[in-house]
């Protein structure tokens, strides 16, 4: 272990708010291949704005949901089809929950 | 180093087919996969019961593990080979992440980890990580600063791979929710034979509150009132994660009821709200004054609220 740098501020981006990425990019951000992203584009899980892979815009909330549907995907050995219908329970499940907190923790 | 047993970990004999390995894993990761278990420490046994499926699926690890015989214990002490530090290391005070435990590093490496989707060719982008960092409700009202510390390879003078420990300084902007992502561009792995560094990602999560219950940009919290002001109306204090503030109680508030201070919620272009939930809090009989009191309430009512289910003599 060498070199004490002086401190390095750094100014963090919310990806929610401000980025967008381009195919390639959100690949990156998952340490996925760009095949197994346009994998989850074909089967509905993720929704780019765009015609064709060169032109696809992810909105920075896919970086969450790209990330969980290939870590199920890969942990539980998922298929895309079975991979869709979990990410739809999951979002129902969330609301749900949501709701229920709603009403029974005042 | 503690010995894993990871044939313990799936509870299956070390004669066990790959079938039987691949099931018995399977059946676990459904229950304890932190992405979809309620189990409270899931991401602890999910890790354990990743880095055992890792090791067993693959027929050469599992060979080289079964290697070491069948004396050892899960928990005994272990003794690594050689050269078992060797290799990449990538850390920070705030992180949380999957790491695999030092057993396993010290038999197969930390590089052994993930797939390999990409190859280290000349020029390529380093990759991009991943980490967990913990904030209060208030920093996110607020901003903050936190300072990380992160080890990464780095070529040095004499062109040997060196450890390097750096410290940097984040600014966590005001307004940030549970769950989403800072990135730091440049911070992750730096690239092969001049290609960019990789960007580090910083995922939020709130370090849990008892006062405050956050739901996306909304906050919620108790209000507790004596039954007196609950029913006059009152102006009360109000704890927010940013301070105090006044809240007038309207007259026949019920308990249950949910007062609205609108945009004192996380802040944003869109601040959210804050909920003030009430509950009614009676006060204990415990005086003389108290009793009379009490005796002076009932006699100017006529009310019964156990009438109606039946519960009243």
């Amino acid at each position: 272990m060498t070199g004490d740098n002086p401190l390095l501020r750094l100014r963090a981006e919310v990806v929610e708010e401000v980025v967008e990425f381009t195919l390639v990019e959100l690949s990156q951000a998952c340490n996925a291949t760009p095949a197994q992203v346009a994998a989850l584009v074909a089967e509905g899980v993720l929704a780019p704005a765009g015609q064709t892979g060169d032109e696809w815009r992810f909105a920075g909330t896919s970086l969450r949901r790209a990330r969980l549907a290939l870590r199920l995907a890969r942990d539980l050995e998922l298929n895309p089809p079975a991979l869709a219908l979990v990410l739809d329970m999951l979002d129902e499940i969330t609301s749900l929950r949501a709701r229920l907190a709603r009403q029974h923790r005042p | 180093m503690q010995f894993k047993d990871y044939y313990e970990v799936f509870g299956v004999p070390r004669t066990a087919t790959q079938d039987d390995i691949k099931s018995a894993y399977r059946k676990l990761a459904r229950k304890f996969h932190p992405d979809v278990s309620r189990e409270a420490d899931a991401e602890a046994r999910f890790k354990d019961i990743g880095e055992a499926y890792e090791v067993l699926k693959d027929p050469e690890k599992r060979a080289a593990y079964d290697q070491m015989g069948s004396q050892w214990k899960d928990g005994q002490d272990f003794r690594p080979p050689p050269n078992w530090d060797q290799g990449f290391e990538f850390r920070g005070a705030d992180f949380g992440g999957a790491d695999h435990s030092d057993f396993f590093e010290a038999l197969f490496g930390r590089r052994a980890h993930g797939s390999g989707a990409r190859h280290s060719r000349a020029g390529a982008q380093g990759e991009d990580h991943h980490a967990k960092i913990e904030i209060g409700l208030q920093d996110a009202y607020r901003g903050a600063q936190r300072s990380l510390g992160l080890r990464a390879p780095a070529v040095d003078a004499t062109g040997h791979v060196v450890l390097r420990e750096r410290h940097i300084e984040v600014t966590i902007p005001k307004g940030v929710r549970q769950g989403q992502h800072l990135r730091l561009a440049g911070q992750g792995t730096p690239g092969f034979d001049g290609g960019p560094a990789g960007d580090l990602y910083l995922e939020i999560v709130f370090r849990p509150d008892t006062r405050f219950r956050v739901e996306g940009r909304d906050v919620y919290t108790a209000l507790a009132l004596a039954p007196w002001e609950a029913a006059l109306g009152a102006t009360v204090s109000v704890g927010t994660p940013d301070g105090g503030v006044a809240l007038k109680v309207p007259a026949g508030s019920a308990a249950g009821r949910k007062l609205r201070l609108k945009g004192k919620g996380i802040p944003g272009r869109e601040p959210g709200d804050l909920y003030a939930e009430i509950t009614i809090v009676i006060p204990p009989a415990d005086t003389p004054e108290a009793v009379a009191a009490y005796q002076a309430f009932a006699s100017a009512f006529s009310f019964n609220p156990g009438a109606e289910s039946g519960g009243a003599l």
